[in-house]
């Protein structure tokens, strides 16, 4: 049974693994619809836009949040619970203010005239951008959920996985969007 | 974290991790038999809605039959059971479309993917591999609820005024993407979209769990190589869904939005009753690649688990090792691997580069190289064994057959020049469903009746299962095998009546003949159904532990196993899953050491 132990203590954590399995397949979605965009870039009647300049500053806010996060593991792991709690509610603001910015560039677009329907180039914007924030979104709640459980006073034991993985998704929705930025900045 | 940690993370109790397994929990009926995260019974519940399935779907396949076999008859209680969409006992052309995309969808997604690999993989992956239970049983149960959910949408379609879904199975746009193009591209299909967005979500929720499973629960001692092949199997099967479904759900995103917020990613140019249509820009062809991106990778998620199963009834009814084990596991690699880049070989007429189908042609072809491989492995494990004709074994060499036979066509379709004159006809009809449906069913019954005794410690009638057996091997092969002629002929598939049609009225009398055995073989699966339920209750007991003498972990478990699968501690694993007829013992399950004088493998 020791040897058993120590045997499995070595190899990641299941979850952590399940998370990095997820994360492929969420690549892969994307990987479709942004190769579904480069096939359409090569056909005629392509739109050239500018993307709006807020998607800038959302760029900068998950960027930060990313660094918040990975102050809130850290200071989980010293035992500082009260800066981890810190971290993890300004984390949670800013995905929520990432979200936002992003909506207030789609009705910039819209004003503009570049609306869903306006060209198939500008079509591919809404649900690329869209599927990500969803994305996001879904991090908001995990980690709101994880800021509850942060105060609750039931649990006793404290084990550093699910933090873990918040923050390896949080890096993750972080670094796709960066490649979608750069995808979209690019291929235009 | 160890395995023990994992399973009761989620039960809040009092008990200290050391003893846990042998505590009995408290389980009402809802958290045993409906919300239940115990993979043996979420494997039953994913079995018995396919099982559901399959009766609705095999019926959808009578109904259009009988419009094809007897184009000029009627059948008054055809209306009273379908009521307007069989006018004086006739089918609706409408509805005779939506029976085929039905008809289609349901076998493929709903039978032979949750079915196949939803049931088999849940039970078996923690059994064999010496796992408590899933990496998450949370997950796990997620996963068969959103089944379920689609389950639900799916079947809620077949009521709507306007009927299901009706553009074939593949649901190609245009068509698919404007709701006046024909009825079933109205509600229909938007229901179709939802449920297999959630039907997408059961399979990568269920596939991060098999996957996360055989790479990290295994148990002390149990290597990658001392795997079953059913592990590799729904492995591969895993990994091949959690890569190709999520570029589906893309596709069907776009699709949606195409349908309901008047975007044109797949429309370009359309002309409706004389009104043209705003859209431009997009293009058909696009979801076609999106679709066959999934789409072939999910012909490989139907036939790896039926080839994993095969395998091992194969190698232990056989009493004989398994034939080339790492050339098995290999061959399944390179299946796998090949499958992500055949999926325009689905394409070579949609006016695709000829120079670019070439390489198509060469990769695919390449599959059969793997596949010879399995088919030879298979053949010389069955060579001098001592077999024993149980059922499971009868429909495990039956699996065989048909992967040879529906197999060694897709070596025609497989060339582009062929693929003119063979695309769209029966030729492809009859190559699928031999060598994927009638053979994924094949595995999944040869499945079924060897790891029934271990799903519910009764045993099926086998009278009743040789019955089944042999009306469905020859019903099979009498009705897809003249389907062949009437393809090469070049008689076209989705046609609702070939009776006007000088070319090829005069199949009618063949076609007379594959409707009456597709009835016969109906029946008869209704047969295996009876016995399915009736042994689950009234079947013989089980009174052994390992009663087919097979050396794999799960026979190590009690006759009816709990949650947790082993009162005790997991079995240590010392040798892999095939020793049988070795240093003149019949087998040596796996938990036994290596003896001092024992030849190595």
């Amino acid at each position: 049974m020791e040897l058993v132990m120590t045997e499995q203590r070595k190899k990641i954590h299941p979850h952590k693994f399940t998370l990095w399995v997820a994360i492929g397949s969420i690549t892969m979605m994307f990987a479709g619809l942004t190769s579904a965009y480069i096939i359409k870039r090569n056909q005629p009647n392509w739109l050239e836009f500018d993307l709006p300049v807020i998607f800038w500053y959302s760029t900068a806010a998950i960027v930060s949040s990313s660094i918040t996060i990975w102050l809130a593991v850290r200071a989980f792991r010293q035992g500082e619970m009260a800066k981890y709690r810190k971290m993890l509610i300004v984390t949670f603001v800013l995905g929520i203010v990432f979200v936002s910015l992003q909506v207030l560039g789609f009705i910039q677009l819209w004003n503009q005239g570049i609306t869903l329907t306006r060209n198939v180039s500008v079509s591919f914007l809404y649900p690329i951008v869209g599927l990500h924030a969803i994305h996001v979104i879904g991090g908001v709640i995990a980690l709101l959920i994880m800021f509850l459980k942060a105060f609750s006073r039931k649990q006793k034991t404290y084990s550093a996985v699910p933090v873990e993985m918040m923050s390896t998704y949080w890096h993750f929705v972080d670094l796709l969007w960066i490649y979608l930025l750069f995808f979209l900045l690019m291929i235009r | 974290m160890s395995n023990e940690a994992i399973l009761h993370e989620h039960q809040t109790g009092t008990h200290d991790a050391g003893h846990a397994h042998e505590h009995h929990h408290h389980e009402t009926f809802i958290t045993k038999y409906v919300f239940s995260q115990d993979h043996k019974m979420i494997a039953k519940q994913f079995l018995i809605t396919g099982i559901v399935w399959a009766i609705i779907g095999g019926l959808f396949s009578v109904l259009f039959r009988l419009q094809l076999g007897y184009p000029e008859s009627t059948f008054p209680w055809l209306e009273d059971f379908l009521g307007h969409w069989a006018k004086g006992g006739k089918l609706d052309p409408e509805f005779y479309y939506s029976l085929v995309t039905m008809h289609g969808t349901v076998l493929v997604f709903f039978v032979l993917t949750a079915g196949l690999s939803g049931t088999f993989s849940n039970f078996l992956i923690p059994l064999q591999v010496g796992a408590r239970d899933m990496a998450s049983p949370f997950l796990n149960m997620l996963s068969y609820w959103f089944f379920f959910a689609a389950s639900i949408v799916m079947f809620a379609s077949l009521f709507v005024q306007t009927g299901p879904a009706s553009g074939g199975w593949t649901i190609y746009p245009p068509l698919s993407a404007l709701g006046e193009a024909s009825d079933g591209s109205k509600i229909g299909l938007d229901l179709w979209l939802v449920s297999m967005s959630l039907f997408i979500i059961n399979a990568l929720l269920g596939g991060l769990n098999y996957i996360t499973t055989v790479l990290n629960l295994r148990t002390k001692g149990m290597s990658m190589t001392r795997m079953p092949l059913t592990m590799w199997a729904f492995f591969f099967t895993a990994v091949l869904g959690v890569l190709s479904f999520p570029v589906l759900l893309s596709g069907c995103i776009l699709l949606l939005f195409d349908r309901n917020l008047g975007t044109s990613f797949y429309l370009s140019d359309i002309v409706i009753n004389g009104k043209i249509l705003p859209n431009e820009g997009g293009s058909p062809i696009l979801f076609q690649h999106l679709f066959w991106f999934l789409g072939h990778p999910e012909v490989y998620i139907i036939i790896l688990p039926a080839m994993g199963i095969a395998s091992e009834v194969m190698s232990i009814n056989s009493r004989k090792p398994i034939f080339g084990y790492m050339a098995m596991v290999g061959s399944l690699f390179a299946i796998t691997a090949l499958a992500f880049v055949v999926w325009a070989h689905h394409m070579f007429v949609t006016g695709l580069n000829p120079f670019l189908g070439s390489f198509f042609v060469l990769l695919t072809l390449l599959i059969a190289v793997p596949s010879a491989i399995k088919v030879f492995n298979w053949l010389t494990t069955l060579w001098r064994g001592n077999i024993r004709f149980s059922p499971g074994m009868l429909f495990a060499i039956g699996f065989v057959s048909l992967f040879i036979s529906g197999g060694l066509t897709g070596v025609f379709l497989g060339n582009s020049a062929l693929d003119i004159h063979l695309h769209d006809t029966y030729f492809i009809i009859a190559h699928f469903h031999i060598v994927m449906g009638v053979a994924g069913m094949f595995g999944m019954f040869a499945g079924l009746y060897h790891w029934y005794p271990k799903m519910y410690g009764r045993y099926m009638n086998n009278t009743l299962a040789y019955i089944h057996f042999w009306v469905t091997m020859i019903g099979s092969y009498l009705i897809f095998w003249p389907m062949h002629y009437e393809g090469l002929a070049g008689m076209p598939r989705r046609y609702y009546d070939f009776s006007n049609w000088e070319s090829f009225k005069m199949f009618g009398g063949l076609n007379q003949f594959i409707s009456f055995v597709s009835i016969i073989v109906f029946a008869a699966q209704l047969l295996f159904v009876f016995n399915f339920f009736y042994s689950i209750f009234k079947g013989r007991k089980v009174t052994t532990l390992n009663p087919w003498g097979a050396a794999s972990l799960e026979w190590s478990t009690p006759i009816r196993p709990g949650h947790g699968n082993w009162p005790g501690e997991i079995p240590e694993v010392h040798r892999w899953a095939y020793d049988y007829g070795k240093d003149g013992r019949d087998f040596i399950p796996q938990t036994e050491p290596v003896g001092e004088d024992e030849s190595k493998h």
